[in-house]
């Protein structure tokens, strides 16, 4: 019990720490503008807010499409048990990237003006209506939760009863935003390196949303069965992995067909800061995740199943930095790193992230309570109580 | 009547009375650097003795007035693209893929603005030319309709074949734009970044913006398709299970 204490108390360190940090960037950013809070430039416009932030963000809650596309539309009820969760996690990122917006825009107090002020022709606009329709469609879908526990049923019985429309909204709006984020690329070709620029580029966004969504979702069952003491349910999140990898296959096909349809052999075969970059997100974000989740073994396996998910976000999470920061920094010929304090708020966001989570799990039924207790062996997989991995560890 | 401004750099002596007017007109201070920032909208850049002034070159199917999601920016009919802070919020879109790299941010304002050339588009509207245009002793900027300064151009060129690289740019970069340059050798040689199509850049997002709506028809009708497909064919499912069931119970009666 003691060094549990003790780990509890060193993570509530870590989370007290950022926060406090992020409270001061907070008012920097706030009492002195984006120059003082930042690194960016009129050469670096966008940097670790919209690279990490939003274009992350948004990609790692694609769990919560993806899980309602298959219980919904694809009729896989198995998944329905990590649905309230993949929903949360997906609801709360994009309020996240919400707040990332407003530290990010220079005019904060206009991030309305797109719903009176139209450009349809621009990406921009298109990013800003999904984000708006998309945040209310996942509150919608997050509501029951909330109603249950507050024995609302009228509530419930509306919403229950839109399920279907409101799913089909959320993978309609999705496809859009996670697409349309590569697409905000499309209109810069002479600046983006060759090895980013691409035609396919919101093809290749929404394939790697589609990849990370279900490794989110593995991360998050594995976290929050450490948290809350649950299960994994290994077998869904097993099958889930081949989603992944599926999409991760599709990702490889368009990619390798972008470097010969674009020519980039010279590209990506010289030793430069961005070939080298290149490599490294391939290998980790396409490449590997591949080869380890067709695996079955690793695939059945918990930790596994947690690395190689794991490696998956890492990778994803490098393709949008490279896109969104290394492929703009030989055209622009400045180098760009975030000042710290620009870190500090991306933490203090992904740290309000966790601890949102973590309140709403605890108070709102997330984590259905026949799966808590359930143990039994589904489709030749054995359920584990949370309680036998900490034996095993212990 | 669309009016543009013909930059001929053979001519620029380096005098920098464009820049004081321009620091005049915007009510920005006179400064020593010579580049475009934010409290400078015109600056005459040296390039080894070649004096190459710069300034937003009005694109006639402008980049920033196509990305902006609030349409902030505006191709008016004069000419001059001409940008409205109110309605700005500030994503900086603009300055992210404008190909000239032409806007600049007041970073360190707490309700920054996005600053560029307009062309004096309320001197124009008067009848008045850009004050950068008047303050030239040199006539290396001359204001006049698009037409009248294409024309000038070539006519410049024709004349004068070995003082002119024989290309005017602006006439098709990125589809055009109402300024125009003039000069001795490549653009590319005097700090322009060109690699510029001919089409607005704008086409290259127009391309799959414009399946937008064809998608969400498609898309919803699909999902909705194989939502009635599954959830049937799970129905159905579950009814031959219980007729399976039912018949095995009939049996076992019977044979009782």
């Amino acid at each position: 019990m003691k060094i549990k204490n003790l780990k509890l108390t060193f993570w509530g360190a870590v989370f007290w720490i950022i926060v406090v940090l992020g409270i001061y960037s907070t008012i920097l950013r706030f009492t002195k503008g984006l120059g003082a809070a930042t690194n960016l430039s009129d050469k670096f416009p966008w940097g670790l807010w919209i690279g990490f932030d939003v274009l992350c963000g948004v990609g790692l809650a694609a769990g919560g499409f993806v899980i309602a596309a298959a219980v919904y539309i694809f009729n896989l009820e198995e998944y329905k048990s990590i649905l309230p969760s993949a929903i949360l996690t997906a609801f709360l990122g994009y309020l996240l990237v919400i707040v990332a917006l407003i530290y990010d825009l220079g005019k904060p107090w206009n991030i309305w003006h797109p719903i009176i002020m139209w450009n349809p022709e621009s990406v921009m606009f298109e990013v800003a209506w999904c984000v708006m329709l998309y945040t209310t469609v996942l509150a919608l879908e997050f509501s029951p939760m909330l109603f249950q526990k507050l024995r609302l049923e009228k509530p419930q019985k509306i919403i229950k009863s839109l399920t279907i429309p409101l799913v089909v909204a959320g993978v309609i709006l999705s496809t859009l935003h996670q697409s349309s984020l590569g697409s905000l690329y499309l209109i810069v070709p002479e600046k983006l390196h060759p090895i980013w620029y691409s035609s396919n580029l919101p093809y290749l966004f929404f394939l790697s949303a589609v990849a990370v969504g279900p490794a989110m979702v593995t991360i998050e069952s594995y976290l929050s069965s450490r948290a809350f003491r649950r299960e994994i349910e290994i077998h869904i999140l097993s099958r889930l992995a081949k989603v992944t990898a599926v999409a991760l296959m599709v990702y490889f096909v368009l990619k390798v067909e972008d470097i010969v349809n674009y020519k980039l052999f010279p590209y990506i075969f010289s030793l430069r800061y961005e070939s080298l970059m290149f490599w490294l997100e391939f290998a980790v974000g396409v490449i590997v995740p591949i080869a380890l989740l067709t695996n079955s073994k690793i695939r059945k396996s918990k930790k596994g199943l947690f690395v190689a998910q794991l490696i998956t976000v890492l990778g994803f999470i490098l393709n949008r930095l490279n896109v969104s920061i290394t492929g703009l920094e030989s055209y622009t010929q400045a180098g760009y790193f975030p000042k710290w304090t620009e870190i500090s708020v991306t933490l203090f966001i992904v740290a309000l992230g966790f601890a949102a989570f973590r309140l709403i799990a605890k108070h709102l039924p997330v984590f259905p309570p026949e799966v808590e207790e359930r143990k039994t062996i589904t489709e030749g997989f054995e359920v584990i109580s949370m309680r036998e991995v900490f034996k095993e560890q212990i | 009547m669309k009016y543009g401004i013909l930059i001929d750099i053979t001519k620029c002596i380096g005098c920098y009375a464009c820049e004081e007017a321009c620091a005049e007109r915007w009510n920005n201070p006179v400064t020593e650097t010579h580049e475009l920032s934010a409290i400078q909208n015109t600056a005459v850049e040296d390039h080894d003795g070649t004096y190459v002034p710069r300034l937003c070159m009005h694109c006639e199917k402008p980049t920033c007035a196509s990305v902006c999601p609030v349409g902030a920016f505006q191709k008016t009919k004069l000419g001059p693209v001409i940008y409205d802070p109110s309605k700005c919020l500030g994503c900086r879109y603009c300055i992210q893929a404008c190909p000239f790299d032409i806007p600049k941010y007041q970073w360190d304002k707490l309700n920054p603005k996005v600053t560029k050339c307009d062309m004096c588009y309320e001197r124009i509207k008067k009848g008045e030319i850009p004050a950068c245009v008047e303050a030239c002793p040199a006539e290396a900027r001359i204001f006049g309709t698009k037409e009248e300064l294409i024309e000038e151009a070539k006519r410049r060129i024709d004349e004068n074949p070995e003082t002119y690289y024989p290309h005017i740019f602006g006439l098709k970069e990125a589809g055009g734009t109402s300024i125009l340059y003039l000069s001795d050798r490549p653009l590319n040689k005097l700090g322009f970044k060109v690699k510029l199509p001919e089409v607005p850049l704008s086409h290259f997002t127009e391309q799959i913006m414009s399946k937008i709506p064809n998608y969400i028809f498609w898309g919803g009708t699909l999902l909705f398709g194989i939502w009635w497909i599954t959830k049937r064919r799970d129905e159905v499912q579950r009814l031959q299970k219980k007729l399976k069931e039912m018949e095995e119970n009939n049996k076992k009666e019977n044979e009782e």
